[in-house]
């Protein structure tokens, strides 16, 4: 501040410090944390866990205190234009900050059993988060593809935390290759945008595009256009994009490294990291690139169609209940993708909805997983759950509400997010005239009594499986059960009464709705 | 008016059933328990009188008591609130609810001692009334359903307590699927109001903009036509008859009532708590709530009156002959709800609910009564083993003594003053609901005929159980105790005989202050003719509270309450409690009776006294010198009934099931089809799992393909792909 304060010519204004306050205050933990890893003997490690959830704690206080004081005067540009703080960015940031509060509440125990409990881990965690953080609220590309880069990096790293383990080595490698391949080609999409329109700024991309897609009139050759390489650019970037929310045919990375990384980094990764794809996926697809609309909705439609099916029917053959998850989670993007299909108020009501819950119900699953892991055994089986329900029943009924939720089914919160990424499609369909998106809706729907199958399959092992895999205790820990309980009423409750947050999401995403919402003609 | 205070009346037993669910449990402590379940059903008592008698409360004014919490359900136009309403019908019942309510908690505090589910059966009872004053205070059909169901759970749960003993299991199931039966029919006239009228709230209320489905029916000018196509026609009728089909489900009525003798599997408390005063009562309640459908509807209330006349003669008749003192009084029950309805069902609803308080009062007594009764007897609840116990239980047989003469309709109790007020109002019914004047004549005549036999079979039931020779002095007999079977295990281990024993003072409390409600809560309603006759001119409150709330039969017998809306007593507050109204001399306008009326009611009451007269001499002199006479067989299995239930309805349906639905349909249709699926869907499956080869190169190449694939559409289709697509 005193350095600030002395430098009159700074180039941008302290004020806007203020905006990015919680990024601000998760970065300083983060570092206080690799810090402290020094300074603490080994066993002590786990205070860093409690100091890490601390920032978050405190992030997210800073968070509400920023939504309440500057609520009406929305949105907010700091820094030149490179950072925004809208509705949009608020809500996904809340989503990171309770995702990363679970990720660290599950992986404590976790890290013990494994032998890997290092302060740096939770210092990676809130580097993660701090780079979610600005994929929410970035409004320029070289923001975003930074803090794309800062997620993405840390978090090659934590899949490869558990180094003893070849498993966690190897996903950690695919991941990484892939990754890097697929940043190569958002990149290049990237590159070509900003070649076309001159600037980074989301903005004016934005302005940029719509003149030329405006002055390329449907059907008429007009010379030369700027057009198809517009069109390049847009597919290099929903590329790139498709793998970061390991949508098909770019998700073959996912089971992988989702089956080898430390299961409370996967819950993590298919959470908060797909979560921050789709914070990044909506800003560049509907602030710079909406007036392409006709061109991407049906691409992002078709692969929506595509990863449902890809993702729910391989689901159905696995037997490691991680891989399984992760199959889930593949299928879970194509769900999200409906909701920027259909690009109005309803869609991305769906799509941030659907996103929360879809944090509380994958950390949950994956927090019971962990809870059946124990030294030398690694407990990922389907079958592994078997007898469960006599076991621990509590356990058990937590389980069957998440996998109840991830279905979809009435009064957990996965069915009012599903609802909206429905009924989103239906009142596009019909505000356009076009039937593809029924269709589109129809089959999603059908892929979803699918995915009961193997979602049920998990309540049937656990509650008619005839083998109790073992009498041992389950390697639960007070912050685990919290993390558990947490999500249970959360789901629940936005599954009972979800009407506050679907005012609250409604209000917070209306600015985008209504650029979505322009009818095509 | 809008108080929040209305909500602590249905949350404060709502919070003691969390409490005793997940405190209880663990401290397993009886006096903590007990002290959490009766406070909560006290909280709520305090609450409900305060609001019905503060000054402008809901008593004391036209305008209901508000309490709308939130919107619940708003889906286009229909919208449902969790909104409560107390008006002045809905703020008696909560009245007699929480009161009778909280006696019946005391009571259980001693009856369910030293039981190992204490906790279970106080949380039970506790989610009960919050069930139960949720169906009563809802402002709307959807709420009140959701009490409706509330409480077939909760009586669900608590038949089944014991839950080691398999004919309290197949009880509890009875009863929650008939009342599936009857909740169908609820649901179907819940849906078919909303279709006619577009609203399903209770009331208007300009402020959610909500405008009231009964305003709507009842600004209908026109009534049904008395036709019995009516039923079928999908308009005010129907909607009728679909809700009697829910009430007969819930109250116990021809064809639905067999769920409630079995009912007494449950511990005696619950028996009086919701199979005798309140929940029974609620299709009662439901129907007067909805007296502006029934009153658009008179074919409708011909179906109503005749069921409920029928009910009353026929479960009398199988209560002559029980032996079960539970299951007398369960009978009694049937029958006394009979009355209710073939009240409602002539357009006196003021009457039914008279009825309906003061039969919680008695029917409350005798039900604790017989719990004392069993409780002292070490779990003997069959009437041949007991006798002569007025010598051992002094309190207890005083206190049912009285709870036996208001049932019987002998004056000056309770039960007297309801029971002579729906046979005057049958006797003088006009012909709007019924098809030609004679049959009111007849109903009056099966309404006189059931009070005969209810004073003979509660005259049995007195003498085996109070009188006579100490029989459970000898051997155990290995009787054929027809299927009652409530015996405690624990006390069956030696055969000594156990001395009947007096009951605790938690119990015998309890049965004093009913007793006392039993004796003088009938003055509440004094018909003119009868109070006039004493030289007094008291009011009836009881019609002059609800008077104004309930809709009337055009151009039958008009309720005889002033034009005033305000209630003569409320604006000259009498000196004593209402417990006592007899000695206030407000003048009630002579002009609104003409003396042939007056006369008539007289000559009528005569009457009923005589008949009561009679049942119980009649009664006296059989059974005191043959206390075990044997009655006839059919009567004492109760027309077969549930042996012609299980051969036309439910062996069909099993076996339909069986051999039809599942054999044939699930596993042939259902299950071939969705094998089938499967079987594709795991199929694709394993192809895609053979792509997963687990090489980064192939994975690149899938992605590189995939991207060039995309590519390739764009350059091959050019721009505005949304064109080529439906």
């Amino acid at each position: 501040m005193f350095l600030l304060q002395a430098n009159t010519t700074a180039l941008f204004n302290v004020a806007d410090l203020q905006l990015i306050a919680p990024e601000l205050i998760l970065t300083v933990c983060a570092c206080l944390a690799l810090v402290m890893e020094v300074i603490l003997p080994y066993r002590k490690s786990k205070l860093v866990a409690w100091f890490s959830l601390l920032g978050v704690g405190l992030a997210f206080v800073s968070l509400g205190l920023q939504w309440w004081s500057v609520a009406d005067s929305l949105p907010l540009d700091g820094f030149y234009g490179m950072v925004r703080i809208d509705g949009f960015a608020l809500l996904f940031k809340a989503i990171f900050l309770v995702g990363a509060a679970l990720a660290i509440a599950i992986s404590t125990r976790y890290l013990d059993i494994e032998g890997e409990q290092h302060g740096e881990y939770y210092a990676l965690v809130l580097f993660a988060t701090v780079g979610m953080m600005f994929l929410a609220c970035g409004y320029d590309l070289i923001v975003l593809y930074i803090s794309l880069e800062l997620m993405a990096l840390t978090f090659y790293v934590l899949v490869a935390f558990t180094k003893r383990e070849k498993r966690s080595n190897e996903a950690a490698m695919k991941y990484f290759l892939l990754g890097a391949f697929s940043s190569g080609i958002l990149l290049y999409g990237m590159s070509l945008l900003y070649g076309i329109a001159g600037s980074t700024n989301l903005g004016e991309i934005g302005h940029s595009v719509a003149a030329i897609v405006s002055a390329t009139p449907l059907g008429e050759a007009t010379g030369p256009s700027l057009r198809p390489m517009l069109l390049l650019g847009m597919i290099a970037l929903a590329a790139g994009l498709f793998f970061k929310i390991a949508a098909v045919p770019f998700h073959m990375w996912a089971p992988d490294a989702y089956e080898g990384a430390p299961t409370s980094v996967t819950a993590f990764l298919s959470t908060g990291s797909k979560a921050a794809s789709f914070a990044l996926y909506a800003r560049i697809f509907i602030e710079a690139m909406n007036s392409m609309r006709a061109d991407w909705a049906p691409l992002l439609g078709l692969v929506a169609a595509i990863t449902i099916m890809v993702g729910n029917w391989a689901a159905v053959t696995q037997e490691n209940s991680k891989r399984l998850l992760a199959y889930s989670s593949i299928s879970n993007a194509g769900y999200l993708l409906l909701g920027l299909v259909a690009g109005n108020s309803y869609g991305y009501t769906g799509l941030m909805i659907y996103l929360l819950v879809y944090t509380l119900m994958n950390m949950g699953a994956f927090g019971i997983v962990i809870s059946l892991r124990r030294r030398g055994i690694i407990g990922d089986n389907v079958d592994d759950m078997a007898g469960l329900a006599q076991k621990a029943p509590g356990m058990a009924a937590m389980m069957t509400i998440f996998m109840l939720s991830l279905g979809g089914l009435p009064i957990t919160g996965g069915f009012i997010g599903k609802y909206f990424l429905f009924g989103g499609l239906l009142q596009r369909g019909a505000a356009e005239g076009k039937s593809w998106y029924y269709w589109l809706a129809g089959w999603a729907i059908i892929n979803t009594v699918v995915s009961f199958y193997y979602y049920i399959r998990f309540i049937k092992v656990m509650y008619l499986g005839d083998r109790i895999a073992d009498d041992k205790p389950l390697a639960l820990s007070p912050a685990l059960q919290t993390a558990l309980g947490v999500s249970v009423a959360g789901i629940i409750f936005i599954g009972v009464y979800p009407q506050p947050l679907i005012n609250l999401t409604q209000k917070l995403i209306a600015p985008l709705a209504a650029i979505g919402a322009v009818a095509l003609k | 008016m809008e108080n929040n205070l209305l909500s602590l009346i249905i949350f404060a037993p709502l919070a003691g059933a969390a409490i005793n669910w997940f405190l209880g449990r663990r401290l397993r402590n009886e006096k903590f328990i007990g002290v959490i379940a009766c406070g909560a059903v006290a909280v709520s008592t305090v609450v409900a009188f305060y609001l019905a008698f503060k000054s402008g409360g809901a008593l004391r004014s036209t305008e209901p008591v508000f309490d709308n919490l939130w919107t619940w359900i708003q889906v286009g136009k229909f919208r449902a609130d969790f909104g409560l309403a107390m008006d002045r019908l809905s703020g008696t019942y909560a009245l007699f609810v929480t009161f009778v309510g909280f006696l019946i908690h005391v009571f259980a505090v001693g009856y369910m001692q030293k039981d190992q589910g204490f906790y279970r059966f106080f949380a039970f009872l506790n989610l009960f009334m919050f069930a139960m004053l949720t169906l009563v205070l809802a402002d709307n059909f959807l709420l009140m359903f959701v009490g409706w169901e509330g409480v077939g759970l909760c009586s669900y749960l608590l038949i089944g307590y014991y839950i080691d003993r398999k004919e309290a299991g197949d009880a509890a199931k009875k009863a929650f699927i008939t009342n599936r039966v009857g909740d169908w029919g609820f649901v179907m006239g819940i849906m078919l109001t909303f279709f006619l009228t577009g609203s399903i709230s209770f009331f208007d209320k300009p402020a959610q903009g909500v405008t009231s489905a009964l305003q709507t029916i009842a600004g209908m000018s026109a009534v049904d036509p008395f036709t019995w196509h009516a039923i079928f026609a999908g308009g005010v009728t129907s909607i009728a008859i679909l809700l009697f089909i829910g009430a007969a489900g819930k109250s116990a009525q021809i064809p639905l009532y067999v769920w409630l003798p079995d009912a007494m599997a449950g511990p005696t408390p619950v028996s009086a708590l919701i199979h005798a005063a309140t929940m029974v009562t609620a299709g009662v309640y439901m129907i007067v709530r909805c007296s502006a459908i029934y009153t658009h509807a008179p074919t409708a209330m011909f179906v109503v009156a005749v069921i409920g006349a029928a009910t009353a003669l026929f479960a009398a008749t199988i209560g002559l002959a029980q032996n079960d003192i539970k299951k007398v009084l369960a009978y009694s029950t049937i029958s006394q709800l009979g009355y209710m309805f073939l009240a409602c069902g002539l357009g006196a609803f003021t009457a039914a609910i008279f009825h309906v308080i003061t039969h919680a009062f008695f029917k409350a007594l005798l039900f604790l009564g017989s719990g004392s009764v069993i409780h002292g007897m070490h779990h003997e609840q069959d009437m041949r083993s007991m006798g002569g116990l007025k010598k051992y239980m002094p309190i207890t047989f005083a206190t049912m003594l009285t709870g036996w003469l208001a049932i019987s309709g002998i004056p000056i109790f309770a039960g007297f003053f309801s029971k002579d007020e729906i046979l005057w109002r049958t006797w003088s019914a006009g012909t709007f609901s019924l098809p030609s004047p004679p049959w009111s004549k007849a109903l009056w005549f099966i309404g006189a005929l059931t009070a005969l036999l209810t004073a003979v079979y509660m005259t049995r039931m007195m003498v085996m159980t109070f009188w006579g020779s100490e029989r459970f002095r000898e051997k155990h007999v290995d009787h054929v105790d027809n299927a009652s079977g409530i015996h405690d295990d624990a006390h069956h281990d030696d055969h000594a005989v156990h001395e009947p024993h007096e009951s605790p003072w938690l119990m015998t409390a309890p049965l004093v202050v009913l007793a006392i409600l039993s004796t003088i809560g009938g003055f509440i309603g004094v018909p003119y003719a009868l109070g006039s006759l004493a030289g007094l001119h008291p009011t009836n409150y009881i019609e002059q509270t609800l008077g104004p709330v309930i809709a009337k039969v055009p151009g039958g017998k008009t309720e005889s309450e002033p034009a005033a809306a305000e209630p003569i007593w409320l604006s000259h507050p009498p000196q004593t409690t209402d417990s006592a109204p007899a000695f206030v001399s407000l003048d009630e306008t002579a002009a609104s009776h003409s003396a042939e009326e007056i006369h008539g009611e007289r000559l009528l009451a005569l009457v009923s006294v005589a008949i009561a007269v009679l049942g119980i001499v009649f009664g006296w002199i059989i059974f005191r010198r043959r206390p075990l006479l044997a009655l006839p067989r059919i009567l004492e299995n109760k027309y077969y009934v549930d042996e012609i239930y299980d051969a036309t309805v439910i062996n069909p349906i099993n076996a339909g099931s069986r051999e039809g639905l599942w054999k044939i349909f699930d596993v042939g249709v259902i299950d071939g089809f969705l094998h089938t699926i499967g079987e594709v869907v795991l199929e694709g499956g394993r192809a895609i799992r053979h792509l997963q080869g687990g090489f980064v190169r192939a994975y690149a190449a899938i992605i590189l393909l995939g991207a060039l694939a995309v590519i390739g559409f764009f350059a091959y289709y050019g721009v505005h792909a949304m064109r080529l697509l439906p």
